[in-house]
């Protein structure tokens, strides 16, 4: 029974993954139907540009095409970017690292906030905690990331002076973490917005697994409040959070792209907004078909572990 | 605490007599009833009512140029005359935030419609056809929904110039997904149930299965969900204005104006963040407070009667 979910769960996930590598084939072909014109400038005459889509086979069926590109994503090229004079694949990589570690810190702080925070609402519901932390919450979830990192730059770095406004332009991890006072804000911006949605969820998953009669019975039993929270409580609320954190790769992904334009940090989101000023479409979509495999692939490892870890889901 | 009263059946002398049965209301009266006992819902609401009068009527009372930018009275402090002080281009920002008021509540809302239309349409067709188009309609749903949804918003709005409509059209075309995610599973428990069957057997076409069952019965999910449609859709128009491609100079959106104003956060033009950012907090937030009431409210089982 579980092979079997998880290898039809397996043949969805590369379903949908050749269907994202359909999706952005089309968005290129819309949006930038002719990449002669994209490589060889403005300043190349038409011809020029035909000779170039010739040569790169970029005349011939688009079903030919596709799969050509298929193959090319495949092998891991991802084309080139005709502003940077690099492969975008090589781009990505160069930027990855401090992208990766933004997310990464944020994602790790607000589940570890979110998760008790969320328990000791939902024990403690309705109590001045519980409606400090509901409306603090509410207001971070109703508010742009951009907003928030703009408010904190001017409380704590304007203001106050405790931090750089701007983080150094080093693009390698090791010379941003040299200065990690400067990345304290925009973590700070990331954790606050994923824990404002996360503990939300997790107060309502409490809530729901406190109202079942396994809580009671353990309860009845005369089991201590403390194991009746850790044993049954925090073990079966928090687990949905694993599928949860695999649903929101795509708001973290966006959450980075705005939080590095307003900080100035070189990562993946700061290329992704440069190249919107250059119109470099390889760049643009070879992140975004990144971005969806990541999304894809987070969503199997999340519901893989969920198997691993949930013994109800095997009998499905 | 389930009492051992609550369980028992009921007595005969609790059963309404016949003058009582006039009484029962419709559900979307009792659904009201709960909504407007509400004090949070309430309070959303009023502030949603406000700010639309505040976009929409406040420029009849209050007059300022929005069209013809004056270079000698840029970034003036909140003072005579300038209630909110002025912009970078000349412009008081009071006026500047009802007319970009306008453009967002407009955007999340025709958004929000097309959204919901998109959505609805294509989550009742595949529940209702179930099997292969089923699963090949939701596998779509799946592949769109892994794509980063600003990088495409973001990616197409490079190509096409930044109108109301256009800005609607876009961010309403790429996110009809959970609409129709939500849609299909309302779909999927409603048509095995009794009342639709009854309309098949009678004869009843699909497409009035559609649009006379399935769709006034999934009707509460999905006004609870257009709320929060245009919450998310200003919120990503509020992305979109502040990386730059949002409704084009002379018009403004919120996000536009954030964009000045982060210009120019060094210069302590706090004028220029603040005012305009909470009355973004503040849409976004009575969206979700209404939407949050909504659905407490169409849901049955956690209705107090």
């Amino acid at each position: 029974m579980r092979t079997g979910y998880l290898i039809r769960r397996l043949g969805t996930a590369i379903l949908v993954l050749i269907g994202v590598v359909l999706v952005t084939f089309i968005m290129l072909h819309v949006i930038a139907p002719s990449p002669g014109r994209a490589a060889l400038g403005l300043r190349a005459t038409p011809e020029q540009v035909a000779a170039y889509n010739l040569a790169n086979g970029y005349d011939r069926p688009l079903i030919v095409q596709f799969f050509s590109y298929l193959g090319q994503v495949v092998h891991g090229n991802l084309g080139w970017s005709y502003s940077l004079n690099q492969s975008v694949v090589s781009l990505l990589k160069e930027k990855a690292p401090l992208s990766a570690f933004l997310s990464g810190a944020s994602t790790v702080l607000a589940i570890l906030i979110a998760i008790p925070l969320g328990i000791y609402q939902a024990v403690k519901r309705n109590s001045v905690g519980d409606n400090v932390a509901t409306a603090v919450a509410f207001t971070l979830y109703s508010m742009p990331v951009f907003l928030l990192g703009l408010i904190l730059i001017d409380i704590f770095a304007l203001s106050l002076g405790w931090v750089n406004a701007n983080v150094g332009q080093d693009q390698s991890l090791s010379g941003a973490l040299a200065h990690f006072t400067d990345l304290i804000l925009p973590i700070v911006s990331l954790t606050a917005v994923a824990v404002a949605s996360y503990s939300r969820y997790q107060r309502s998953a409490a809530l729901d697994v406190m109202a079942q009669d396994y809580i009671k019975v353990a309860r009845a039993k005369g089991l201590a409040e403390r194991l009746v929270l850790t044993r049954h409580l925090v073990r079966n609320s928090a687990l949905p959070m694993i599928t949860l954190i695999g649903l929101s790769i795509p708001i973290l992904l966006a959450g980075n792209l705005l939080i590095e334009g307003v900080f100035n940090i070189n990562g993946l989101g700061l290329l992704f907004f440069k190249s919107l000023g250059s119109e470099d479409y390889n760049v643009l979509i070879g992140y975004t078909l990144v971005g969806a495999v990541l999304t894809v692939l987070g969503n199997l490892v999340a519901d893989i572990a969920l198997t691993a870890a949930d013994p109800r889901i095997r009998l499905v | 605490m389930t009492t051992i009263d609550s369980l028992a059946p009921t007595t005969p002398d609790s059963t309404p007599d016949g003058g009582e049965v006039g009484k029962v209301q419709s559900g979307w009266r009792l659904a009201l009833r709960e909504f407007a006992s509400s004090k949070l819902a309430v309070a959303g609401f009023v502030v949603l009512i406000l700010l639309i009068l505040f976009c929409f009527v406040g420029p009849v009372f209050y007059h300022s140029d929005q069209l013809n930018s004056n270079l000698l009275l840029t970034d003036l402090p909140p003072g005579q005359g300038n209630p909110l002080g002025t912009d970078g281009n000349g412009f008081d920002v009071l006026g500047r935030l009802m007319k970009g008021g306008q453009t967002s509540l407009e955007i999340g809302l025709f958004a929000a419609l097309i959204a919901t239309v998109i959505g609805t349409l294509w989550g009742a067709i595949a529940g209702l056809a179930g099997g292969i188009v089923d699963a090949a309609m939701m596998r779509v749903v799946d592949v769109l929904l892994s794509i980063p949804f600003l990088f495409v918003v973001l990616i197409v709005s490079v190509r096409f110039s930044s109108n109301v409509t256009s800005l609607s059209i876009i961010l309403g075309v790429f996110s009809w997904l959970i609409p129709a995610r939500l849609v299909r599973g309302e779909v999927l428990t409603l048509r095995v149930r009794d009342f639709v069957s009854a309309a098949r057997v009678m004869g009843a076409t699909r497409s009035r299965l559609i649009t006379r069952h399935l769709i006034p019965n999934a009707l509460g999910t999905v006004i609870v969900n257009i709320t929060f449609q245009v919450a998310d859709a200003i919120l990503a128009l509020s992305a979109l204005g502040f990386l730059g491609f949002g409704v084009q100079y002379p018009g403004t959106d919120w996000g536009d104006q954030l964009y000045d104003g982060a210009g120019n956060l060094n210069n302590g033009y706090w004028w220029l963040i603040y005012p305009v950012g909470i009355l973004l907090i503040l849409t976004v937030m009575a969206c979700n407070l209404i939407g949050d009431a909504l659905r407490d409210a169409l849901d049955v089982r956690l209705r107090r009667r």
